[in-house]
């Protein structure tokens, strides 16, 4: 499978154009460009078209004006549910940081043939639909279920709350996105000379330190392109909430097909999606700041 | 050392996690008993049985693949003359170009969903086929491109020009040069559209109608409106569907490894 990271090294596509001489023969070729029409065609209409719709209606639906934001911002119910969102997400991106980063670790310090299999073991589970494995976890997690059962009969306590509770959610949505954390985490920790290590050792550090003050550091963008995509992917999740989730502790994405699918609040509902929306582009923006050179993509699989 | 034991037991835990609870939901449909409780009891074929006996299920399957093929057809052919064009041209703003073929993997799906339900509800595209495979085509799409790019980095320019030279026009060059060059890349990223779409589940959920609904959606309604174990049957079906795709197209992509090795 290919990282996206690719797509981003243009310096080294072939140098067509860089070469003056090829430049002044074809001084304006323009056909390349009417290759690019149908996927732009395509992208504009069926996804930039229905955010601008999307937006829209949230300022127009029913009457024009900002009232749907103001529900937005004035019904507690919503921040409850904003809050219950982004903290879910941000449970399921540390606890992949704290999985990912010592499995990506090891994934550095084993032979080339081991690291192929532990690289096809992260990838593995992409392979199965979300709706199937989501399946899978409600049959264990149930109340009747294999897992209270043994708790039950081991420690007689329970059943527990493993589904309609928050654990369940975070349970399910850590395992579908751990490879998307291991993924960047491993290419950055590739990239870190083996040797630093050794040399903060010759010059008195502990490993501890030695690990916290120059490999951690190094190790940065790989972590922030890594915890970007899992929160970001967090947030929008619908069919692993929906399933494993409470119904009265709904999430964001729940909350929007209430509202539209439901109860037709269309301005309600799309606001609550630009709402979504924004926010994933301010944590794209803020954590772009706080990570130079960190690829938007980078870890994309699939 | 020690280290490296306690991290690959670690690992080995974590892969388990990963692998091991999927799998339960096979022994699940072979359960005799009409029930999602495990362990199943007894061994039957009676969910496979209902699968391929149920007119609703096997439309259901039909209208996936319909709409997974045609899919992989139009995101494959839109997602190599975008990869190509995007190698050929230099101007200011294709790294903005670029991306903004990719932004449909990184923006939340359920934003994408209620637009696309918004959109189509005006269209009258609900439920319909075009519908169904212009919605997948932009999440697939970046994956055809992602693939393709790679391939085309692998490929001398150099064989083009001598192509041109040698009198082939454009057309003849891309079909007798450049595309079986790039055909690992092209095969994995078809596959992988395919899989995306197969596989969808929240764009098709939204643009669903009792007319036309595919396997995922037909599985999340049973699950949420009535607990019939056929689920696990369709289940496995789906997934090993999806494995064996995943396979050939992991296949393409060890055969490009080699090539540009």
């Amino acid at each position: 499978m290919v990282h996206a990271t690719s797509t981003h090294n243009r310096g080294k596509r072939s140098g067509d154009g860089g070469d003056p001489a090829r430049l002044a023969r074809e001084p304006k070729n323009w056909r390349p460009f009417l290759l690019l029409i149908p996927a732009f065609v395509i992208v504009s209409f069926f996804f930039l078209a229905p955010l601008v719709d999307v937006f829209i209606r949230s300022i127009s639906d029913p009457v024009l004006g900002i009232q749907n934001y103001v529900w937005l911002f004035t019904t507690p119910t919503n921040m409850v549910v904003a809050l219950r969102t982004f903290g879910t997400s941000f449970l399921v991106t540390i606890v992949c940081l704290l999985i990912a980063y010592p499995y990506a670790y090891l994934m550095t310090i084993v032979s080339d043939r081991t690291r192929n299999m532990l690289q096809l073991f992260i990838m593995l589970p992409l392979w199965t639909s979300i709706l199937v494995r989501t399946l899978a976890w409600l049959v264990l997690l149930q109340d009747t279920g294999p897992i209270n059962g043994l708790l039950q009969s081991l420690f007689g306590i329970g059943p527990l709350p493993l589904i309609r509770s928050t654990f369940g959610v975070a349970l399910g949505m850590s395992q579908v996105l751990l490879p998307f954390m291991v993924l960047p985490i491993y290419s950055a920790l590739a990239k870190i000379d083996k040797r630093l290590l050794p040399a903060a050792a010759n010059l008195g550090a502990r490993p501890v330190t030695a690990f916290f003050t120059v490999y951690l550091p190094l190790s940065r963008p790989g972590i922030f392109a890594g915890s970007v995509t899992v929160f970001i992917l967090g947030l929008g999740f619908y069919i692993i909430p929906a399933l494993l989730g409470s119904s009265k502790e709904i999430m964001m994405s729940a909350l929007m097909y209430q509202q539209i699918s439901g109860f037709l609040m269309w301005g309600q509902g799309t606001a609550l999606g630009i709402f979504m929306l924004t926010a994933t582009i301010v944590v794209l923006v803020l954590v772009g700041r706080l990570a130079k050179g960190t690829s938007l993509f980078a870890g994309r699989v699939k | 050392m020690t280290l490296k034991r306690a991290l690959g037991a670690l690992a080995a835990l974590i892969i388990l996690w990963l692998l091991l609870p999927t799998l339960v939901i096979i022994p699940m449909s072979f359960n005799s008993a009409a029930s999602f409780n495990f362990p199943p009891q007894g061994f039957s074929l009676q969910w496979y049985e209902n699968f391929f006996t149920d007119p609703a299920w096997l439309r259901a399957l039909g209208s996936s693949l319909q709409v997974a093929l045609v899919t992989m057809v139009v995101a494959t052919s839109v997602g190599i003359m975008a990869a190509i064009g995007l190698s050929k041209v230099r101007f200011r703003g294709k790294a903005l170009l670029e991306s903004y073929f990719l932004t449909p993997l990184i923006v939340p799906g359920i934003v994408i969903a209620i637009g696309l339900y918004s959109l189509f509800l005006r269209f009258n595209l609900l439920g319909t086929l075009p519908g169904f495979v212009l919605a997948h085509t932009v999440v697939a799409l970046p994956l055809v491109i992602i693939n393709v790019t790679a391939s085309l980095q692998g490929v001398d320019p150099r064989l083009e020009q001598a192509s041109a030279t040698l009198g082939a026009g454009r057309l003849r060059t891309f079909f007798s040069i450049t595309l079986p060059l790039i055909m690992p890349g092209v095969t994995a990223g078809a596959l992988f559209a395919f899989v995306t779409s197969f596989d969808e589940i929240i764009l098709s959920l939204f643009i669903q109608s009792p007319q036309l609904q595919t396997l995922p959606v037909k599985i999340y309604n049973s699950v949420t409106q009535a607990s019939d174990p056929t689920v696990a049957a369709v289940a496995v079906i789906a997934m090993f569907t999806s494995v064996l795709v995943m396979l050939t197209a992991q296949f393409a992509t060890r055969k490009r490894k080699r090539v540009s090795a």
